[in-house]
């Protein structure tokens, strides 16, 4: 028995595929999941990270994608993670995301909202997805 | 040449370019669809996955209670959001669209309801403007390829106006107007009511799954319905943009055929006419003969 998880943003879908074990995070905290996982339908947390263990592959196969906003749907094995935006790590582009998070960054603190808003949120998932420290 | 031959060959050079234009727009638009029925296509997992977690938490909590449910008592003022094309060359697509908008309009007003347009695409922000109609917001710029942000800041829009009470300038309802692509040959007007939502569960997907809620029922509805709204505004974004490019390849073709039909009617006026010049030449030269001939058999 094996999980079908498929990644879905408006425009399409960014993976699918069956996998061992996943997880993410909810705006109650994290949850893995495995097969038999009673049915949970759940919001993302804004700006995390989904990782996922496709089937076959040892500790060092996971696959990490950032979301921006979203949420997750578990039923019978099946796995949507539904995302208004999301990239997965190995497509993003660290050097450019670096700069446009130094940017988000000022100009959150320039506005006076601190440095949580959302953009920068992403950002930092999207580098965490690419496995770099944020 | 005769003066009448030089006018219709001026025409079937002007018709031939005509014809030029719109074949090479005709092969544009049919390269162009299959590339927006595939974005049409690929965002349906999305739609589906949205509108069936939607249902379960709907059934889930039986009634609910959610200002983005909940019906007005007296509504007085909607909105309503109209897509149209930004450019023309696209036969009665706008016009059918704004056709359908009017109506629903009229039916509005019926029930005491003043309509307020959200219009997206070029053409129907300046037929509105034309008519010195206020419009609540207008977009334009992606008609033919929209992109999810562009339905983020219609939806943004759309529910702020929702949120205010009707007597400080916002809605009641929120209708949506558009062109649903059918078939390469059949595009129809369409209205849905976006807002209040109604709910409808639909029995084909079997018995929905006893989910449990992360971390609440109505915090997930919460999040959950401004997605839904939103995602139903970008799939008809989608399916206006792949009805536009389809109204415009028939619309171009009809006009190619047309140009070419006038083409082969003109050539046979341009032979007549050329024929009539020479028929004239030669009974002017033959009677220009005989009546030298006469005049010299007669002196």
């Amino acid at each position: 028995m094996t999980l079908r998880v498929t990644l879905v943003v408006p425009e399409g879908e960014i993976w699918s595929g069956n996998a061992e074990r996943m997880v993410a995070k909810t705006l109650d905290g994290e949850i893995g999941i495995l097969t038999g996982h009673t049915p949970v339908l759940g919001v993302l947390a804004h700006g995390s990270v989904v990782r996922i263990l496709p089937e076959g592959e040892g500790a060092s196969g996971w696959i990490s994608a950032a979301v921006g906003g979203g949420f997750l749907s578990v039923s019978d094995d099946r796995v949507s993670v539904l995302a208004r935006q999301a990239v997965l790590g190995e497509h993003v582009d660290r050097a450019a995301t670096r700069a446009d998070l130094e940017a988000a960054i000022g100009a959150a603190s320039a506005g006076g909202q601190g440095q949580d808003n959302d953009e920068v949120g992403y950002l930092r998932a999207l580098l965490r997805a690419a496995g770099e420290e944020a | 040449m005769g003066a009448q031959l030089r006018t219709v060959r001026r025409r079937i050079a002007t018709v031939k370019s005509t014809a030029k234009i719109t074949k090479a727009q005709e092969l544009i638009a049919s390269s162009r669809i299959i590339k927006a029925q595939q974005r049409a296509h690929a965002a349906g997992p999305y739609a589906r996955e949205i509108s069936a977690a939607v249902e379960a938490v709907v059934s889930r909590s039986g009634s609910i209670h959610h200002p983005l449910t909940t019906e007005a008592a007296n509504p007085t003022r909607a909105a309503v959001l109209i897509l149209t094309s930004d450019r023309g060359f696209c036969g009665g697509f706008n016009a059918s669209v704004l056709r359908e908008a009017a109506g629903l309009n009229a039916l509005l007003a019926d029930r005491g309801v003043q309509a307020v347009p959200f219009v997206a695409g070029r053409k129907g922000i300046v037929w509105h403007r034309f008519r010195d109609r206020v419009m609540g917001g207008e977009w334009s710029g992606f008609s033919d390829t929209p992109a999810h942000r562009n339905a983020t800041e219609i939806t943004t829009a759309l529910l702020e106006a929702f949120g205010k009470p009707a007597s400080d300038g916002g809605v009641d309802e929120i209708y949506l107007v558009y062109t649903e692509f059918v078939s390469m040959l059949t595009q129809r007007p369409a209205v849905h009511r976006l807002l209040p939502l109604e709910i409808t569960e639909s029995t084909e997907a079997g018995p929905i799954p006893v989910y449990e809620f992360e971390p609440s029922p109505e915090k997930v509805l919460d999040e959950l319905l401004p997605w839904y709204v939103e995602s139903r505004i970008f799939h008809a974004l989608l399916d206006s943009a792949a009805a536009e490019i389809a109204a415009r390849r028939r619309a171009m073709k009809s006009a190619t055929d047309n140009a070419n039909e006038l083409l082969e009617a003109l050539t046979r006026e341009a032979n007549k006419a050329r024929q009539a010049e020479i028929t004239q030449e030669i009974s002017e030269i033959v009677g220009g003969a005989n009546a030298l001939a006469e005049s010299i058999s007669g002196s």
